[in-house]
């Protein structure tokens, strides 16, 4: 997994809130058996639309997607996380996120920031006045900034430490547990013996 | 203090607890379908390791699988190549799998409560948001993501932070008429989309209680739906009987063990929720979606709500938004809304206790002309013990179509689809755009519903056919 540190990057607004997994790559999509390709399918339905804003020419090679509330609702689909990311996305800016989506997104290396409607408002708002306006997502700091002077805003974001830690390092959750191999013999040896099993004799 | 269902069942699977990390929790059984696994065995394989327990692992075939004609293969190469995909890396790394024409295939969270495998106090994970289903065994489950399902396959746990909890209770007795689908629809409408994110929700109180185990895992199934993690009912003699004697629960000894552990799973009674919300059944009637997300819903009895009804802001736009896309006018009767196609199946309403539902609404009655009207078992098991009952002669009697068991109309990924503006009322458990097709419009509805509205080709109660 690619480590996330710091990323600066032009904005997309997305001014839709409840953006289901079903919007973000429809079922269709979903038949590939790799990991990579998906980005034809980001927002499929809608790119269909030329004023669509990722048809818009302003907002080519945005790396930072700004949303409305509940991004990521509906099916657990991961591919709408690498779908993201095939794409070019590294972080999504919403005040609210699904928590699968957001389960997702974490162990997927894309970062989901949350902030207050009214922030996240703003910044759309910025990024609309001026769609050449960079964007820095700061996670060492847990810092949005984006502008200067009066114009400007810097907000801190909230992320644990753990979770924070683990993307900094780019760490693999498998690899992480792993570790803990020993214990989880241990868990297994206490099971009882009549929980249910998949394979009989 | 006193826990809850959850925590208990949450507490007895932690592996590891360390301050400031996510808890390490123990998955009991992982089910696997084709759509989210071929990734997560192909990490596997990069990495170089086994799965870690196929003997908690079962796969089945149900998402892409066609609905007829399954004994020719699979037309649409895509759909092959992940069923195939998913064959051969059952085969590889030693799991079961139930494939398309073997009498235990059927839709995931249908199979795994049918085999007796889903149980009371258990850890259950698939990488499908309806994994919630389970729950209604007073079983931990939920749907996770195919790097989750790569972890599950290696280690058998997964790193997790324990949601909060809330009690939905749902006081009195259901007026007649009003099944598990109008509850949970109505909850949803009550508590909104985004209303039981970050919470395990239990549900709980007389209505509850009374339904039958195929209406808890209706109610629990939905729970995703309301943004809920999960979805749990505690187990009771009901669960226990519908457990009995099927071909994983245990037996003998084993059963007296585990029926003693079940029995401690309840919650206690000074146990306290992080949120708690209190519905009266005597309010509730059948329900029905008119939008475009599953919380877009209202007595069937009422009319399409106006965007201006909405005091929220995104609320209201989301509204106009869905009237637009589902082509209706606000103040509309429901009742006066025309179906094209009616879809009776899934693992929200594919269930036995469904089909009985609607044969009996079919006894001697036709469905309307020019309606498309498909009826899906969730499992070759369902589908076989529908014909036992001759069900499957009341259905074709009456005009509908008898498929094969899968996912089929739930979900726009194998043939069976809606085409651009044609409108359906479904059982099942998604209204989203494009959910059964593109530009395809869907009400949800509760198998009664689903058949009355067969008959008279508009959404109509079965207490309304004369
Ligand atoms: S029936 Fe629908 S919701 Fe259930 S597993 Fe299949 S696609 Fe998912």
């Amino acid at each position: 997994m690619e480590p996330f540190v710091t990323h600066t990057g032009r904005a997309v607004p997305l001014r839709r809130s409840n953006v289901d997994t079903d919007q973000i790559i429809p079922a269709s999509y979903l038949k590939r058996v790799t990991r990579s390709g998906f980005e034809d399918g980001l927002f499929a339905a809608w790119r269909s639309d030329p004023g669509f804003v990722l048809n818009l020419p302003q907002y080519q090679g945005g790396t930072v997607l700004l949303a409305g509330p509940d991004f990521g609702t509906g099916s657990s689909r991961e591919h709408a996380v690498w779908a993201l990311q095939n794409y070019g996305f590294r972080t999504v800016i919403s005040p609210r996120f699904a928590d699968i989506f957001r389960g997702n997104a974490l162990k997927g290396g894309l970062l989901p920031v949350q902030l207050a409607e009214e922030t996240v408002e703003a910044l759309m708002a910025a990024v609309e006045a001026d769609p050449a306006l960079e964007v820095t997502v700061d996670l060492d700091r847990r810092e949005i900034r984006t502008g200067s002077g009066e114009a400007g805003i810097v907000v801190p974001f909230e992320i644990d430490d753990y979770t924070r830690w683990r993307l900094m390092e780019g760490l693999d959750d498998i690899g992480l547990t792993l570790r803990h191999a020993g214990e989880v013999g241990a868990f297994e040896d206490r099971r009882p013996s009549w929980k249910p099993r998949t394979l009989v004799g | 203090m006193g826990r809850t269902l959850a925590e208990k069942v949450w507490d007895d699977h932690v592996v590891r607890r360390t301050e400031g990390e996510p808890d390490l929790l123990y998955i009991d059984l992982h089910l696997i379908h084709e759509v989210t696994s071929p990734q997560a065995f192909d990490g596997l394989r990069l990495a170089g390791r086994p799965v870690r327990r196929p003997d908690l692992t079962i796969a089945t075939e149900d998402h892409n699988v066609p609905t007829v004609d399954i004994d020719q293969p699979i037309a649409d190469p895509v759909s092959r190549t992940q069923v195939d995909t998913l064959r051969r890396n059952c085969a590889e790394f030693g799991v079961r799998l139930h494939s398309m024409g073997d009498a235990g295939q059927g839709i995931v969270h249908v199979i795994g409560p049918q085999l007796g495998l889903t149980q009371p106090g258990v850890t259950v994970v698939c990488g499908d948001s309806h994994t919630s289903t389970h729950g209604a065994f007073g079983a931990l489950a939920f749907g996770i993501g195919t790097s989750e399902v790569e972890h599950v396959l290696a280690t058998q746990t997964l790193p997790l932070v324990r949601p909060r909890t809330m009690a939905v209770t749902v006081e009195g007795a259901l007026p007649l008429g009003v099944t598990a689908k109008d509850l949970v629809l109505a909850v949803i409408a009550r508590i909104g989309t985004g209303g039981g994110q970050g919470y395990i929700i239990e549900y709980r109180g007389e209505a509850v209680r009374q339904l039958s185990m195929e209406g808890r895992m209706t109610v629990c199934n939905m729970s995703i739906e309301a943004g809920a993690r999960a979805g749990m009912i505690a187990p009771d003699e009901t669960t226990y009987a519908y457990l009995k004697g099927r071909p994983h629960a245990p037996a003998d000894q084993d059963w007296d063990e585990a029926l003693a552990y079940w029995k401690t799973l309840q919650t206690d009674d000074d146990a306290v929720f992080d949120k708690e919300v209190v519905i009266d059944a005597a309010e509730l009637a059948p329900f029905v979606t008119w939008g475009t997300n599953p919380g877009q819903g209202v007595p069937l009895s009422s009319t399409v709500p106006f965007p201006s009804d909405f005091a929220d802001p995104s609320e209201r736009t989301a509204a106009e938004r869905a009237l637009v896309y589902m082509d209706l006018t606000a103040g509309t009767p429901m009742t006066d809304i025309a179906v094209d196609t009616v879809f009776i199946g899934s693992c929200t309403n594919g269930r036995i206790e469904d089909l009985r539902v609607v044969a009996d609404v079919w006894r001697d009655r036709k469905v309307a002309d020019n309606i498309r009207v498909l009826v899906v078992p969730g499992s070759v098991m369902v589908r076989l013990q529908a014909e036992a009952e001759g069900l499957d002669k009341v259905f074709t009697a009456a005009g509908a179509e008898w498929r094969q068991a899968g996912c089929s109309m739930c979900l726009g990924m194998n043939p069976d689809t809606l085409s651009p503006g044609e409108r359906s009322a479904s059982t099942s458990n998604r209204n989203f755009e494009g959910r059964q097709g593109p530009g395809g419009r869907t009400h949800l509805v509760s198998p009664g519903v689903a058949a009355a509205t067969a008959v008279t080709g508009k959404l109509t109660a079965p207490s309304d056919l004369s």
